[in-house]
């Protein structure tokens, strides 16, 4: 593993390892492929954190480089369909993944995109622990894979700075996300493999928010993610909230807490 | 090399556009990308003074109102302002040469709509001219001219066009924008639906005796239609359709009998007339690509979808495409995506290929059912003109089509910003 961490560097690195990592990045960015589900909902989701990002950070977000300068962790990064979209938006990009092996994938495609991502293997509580901090912490598609959702939501809270953001999405647990993500998507339409996701994991938002609520985060934003089968497209609706959902969460300021907390005013 | 221009080079590789063909369409791609924060390279074969010449391009265009806003948007059409004019009316008429008389008669008047003139007629070199100063004012857009393209290729990271002199350029994706017949879309591997018509276009610019008063006429002959368009001044554009052979005697005939041939058609209505300018003709043909996209690989404007010109639709629905191509690519830019993968081509692929193949099917439809000497089909034309100028709703439907009013519409057909 070692000789690929600078998988631009053919000359130590185990050829085979390269082929295989190779085939499997065209797999992961393969619009066609066995993620083909999260490309076709990639716009919306980027749509939906560019706009709570800018928002938090007061930007307009649709100037090019909307988050220029703002360092930006991607939480379960995968293959990198959200950490490079995030680079080019101008963000400094640390991409995490606990799945080791999607780590050299991920580098392979962006050091081929021309993108610079810090791209890791390890887990957000390592992060946490490091004392890392982020302008921004985005976690899409993960806590629904989760071991504690409450310990996974804090470790995340624990690395955005006083200011800065939280964006997760994920999939409610309801009779409508059991007919559309187990029986069409794996089995119907076959768009994932079978048991991708195990729905009584699933989280519905009132969990998430009491998960945001027990780490210290405000609720800023909850949206739902629609599919249009006739436009095979999926576009934001703020009340339905059945399926797939995101939601954005806010770290007070430091200033803030003092203020809020008692006798903090008095002279 | 400098830092500036590595930075630079990098930054088209990864957002950059390469446009193949910098005529009407390649050259306001460029326009609107820029105006969208895309740089692009434009790369065409013809040498720039190619771009002011007087001569080089006799035909004139119908601006429908959504491309005039686009025009708008990219400053070209107050440029403009003194070489278009409105269309007030249309009339259509069917009949044969012989008889002289036009039994049905179908009058779109544009106070119907009540959305102002049905387009503005413009000669192609006005608009060609305009665009090109447009384009050398633009920072964003490299002009790359007298070049051809040999050999054009698509990695999985970027594209790169090669010329015959060895020069190369790369980008996120290559737009071909070359023109009907465009060989580097062949070789590409691109494949079209296509047949030709067995009739010639010939355009010619005529100056008559009494002013056209802005109504177009659209004359339904036996030979295939033949259109007198009004341009500013005493002048109308005539586009005429005809048999090959035929077409060649009147290609080769002296300008009084040239002049006499027109007037058999049109009838003494504008007075006398005369020849500006040379006369051109053009073959017509049919071809629509089964696919606008591969990865970092997209089709536009006749390089897609050549129609056949009866209503003067080919360069709308080219300036739909790159209004559709452009807000697709600027859209996926602000949210930080590759603008060069499939998944974000195939969105724009999605949005034109459908309205292009109606709009050219509808048209062959209509020349075939005009270009037609049975008595059967006279008599069913004659009862659809007659039928469509009687329901109004279905008249303004007409009308709504012609002006490019229909449909999905891009914003900046629209009038809105990207």
């Amino acid at each position: 593993m070692t000789a690929l961490r600078h998988p631009q560097d053919a000359s130590s690195a185990d050829p085979q390892e390269i082929e295989k990592f190779s085939r499997m990045a065209e797999s992961w960015w393969d619009p066609t492929g066995p993620f083909r589900p999260l490309h076709k909902m990639n716009p919306v989701r980027l749509d939906y954190v560019r706009d709570q990002i800018c928002g938090q950070f007061d930007r307009d977000p649709q100037a090019p480089r909307a988050l220029e300068g703002l360092r930006i962790l991607d939480v379960g990064c995968g293959g990198g369909l959200l950490s490079e979209p995030l680079a080019r938006m101008g963000a400094q990009v640390v991409g995490v993944d606990a799945a080791e092996r999607n780590i050299p994938v991920a580098r392979l495609h962006a050091e081929r995109m021309g993108l610079e991502i810090d791209y890791r293997a390890g887990t957000v509580e390592a992060l946490a622990e490091a004392g890392e901090l982020f302008d921004a912490v985005v976690c899409l598609e993960v806590v629904e894979h989760v071991a504690h959702l409450a310990d996974f939501v804090k470790s995340c809270a624990e690395v955005v700075r006083p200011g800065g953001i939280l964006v997760a999405s994920t999939l409610a647990r309801t009779p409508q996300s059991f007919a559309m993500a187990i029986v069409g998507a794996e089995y119907l339409l076959r768009w994932l493999p079978r048991g991708t996701h195990d729905w009584r994991k699933f989280v519905n938002p009132v969990e998430l928010d009491a998960a945001f609520i027990v780490a210290g985060l405000e609720t800023a934003d909850v949206s739902g993610f629609v599919y249009s089968p006739f436009r095979d497209s999926w576009r934001r609706d703020p009340r339905d909230l059945s399926c797939n959902y995101a939601a954005a969460a806010v770290k007070p300021a430091a200033a803030l807490l003092i203020e809020d907390a008692p006798g903090a005013l008095a002279p | 090399m400098s830092e500036i221009q590595r930075k630079a080079q990098e930054q088209m590789r990864t957002e950059g556009v390469l446009i193949l063909g910098g005529g009407l369409t390649g050259g306001s791609l460029a326009l609107v990308l820029a105006s969208g924060g895309i740089p692009s390279v434009v790369i065409d074969a013809a040498p720039r003074a190619r771009h002011f010449e007087e001569e080089f391009d006799g035909r004139a265009s119908a601006v429908a109102a959504g491309s005039k806003r686009l025009l708008e948007v990219l400053g070209v059409w107050e440029a403009m302002a003194g070489e278009v004019q409105p269309i007030d009316d249309i009339l259509v008429t069917e009949g044969r040469v012989s008889e002289g008389s036009f039994a049905h008669f179908l009058h779109f008047d544009h106070r119907e709509t009540g959305r102002g003139p049905f387009g503005w007629l413009t000669e192609n070199r006005h608009l060609r001219r305009e665009i090109r100063r447009r384009l050398e004012e633009e920072p964003l857009i490299t002009l790359v001219d007298e070049t051809r393209i040999q050999d054009l290729t698509a990695s999985p990271a970027e594209a790169e066009a090669l010329s015959a002199d060895g020069r190369s350029w790369r980008g996120a994706l290559a737009v071909i924008c070359e023109g009907r017949g465009s060989s580097t879309a062949e070789a590409a591997g691109f494949r079209h639906a296509r047949w030709r018509y067995d009739q010639t276009g010939l355009v010619a610019t005529i100056r008559h005796e009494k002013p056209h008063e802005g109504v177009a006429h659209e004359y339904f002959l036996p030979s295939g239609p033949f259109a007198v368009l009004p341009l500013t001044g005493n002048r109308s554009s005539l586009v005429w359709t005809e048999k090959p052979e035929p077409a060649r005697a009147v290609m080769a005939a002296g300008e009084e009998a040239f002049l006499r041939e027109v007037r058999r058609r049109m009838g003494g209505m504008l007075g006398g007339l005369e020849l500006e300018g040379p006369r051109w003709s053009y073959p017509l043909s049919f071809s629509l690509a089964y696919d606008y996209v591969k990865p970092r690989l997209a089709l536009l404007g006749d390089s897609a979808h050549a129609v056949h010109p009866i209503a003067g639709q080919g360069l709308n629905l080219g300036f739909r495409d790159v209004a559709a191509l452009a807000e697709v690519l600027t859209e996926a830019l602000r949210r930080g995506e590759d603008i060069g993968a499939l998944d974000v081509l195939e969105r724009y692929q999605r949005r034109r290929r459908f309205d292009n193949a109606a709009m050219g099917l509808g048209m062959d439809a209509m020349n075939r059912l005009f270009s037609n000497d049975s008595a059967i089909l006279r008599a069913v034309r004659g009862f659809g003109i007659s039928a469509v100028e009687k329901l109004a709703p279905l008249k303004r439907r007409f009308m709504a089509q012609a002006a490019g009013e229909m449909g999905d519409l891009p914003r900046l057909l629209r009038g809105e910003p990207l």
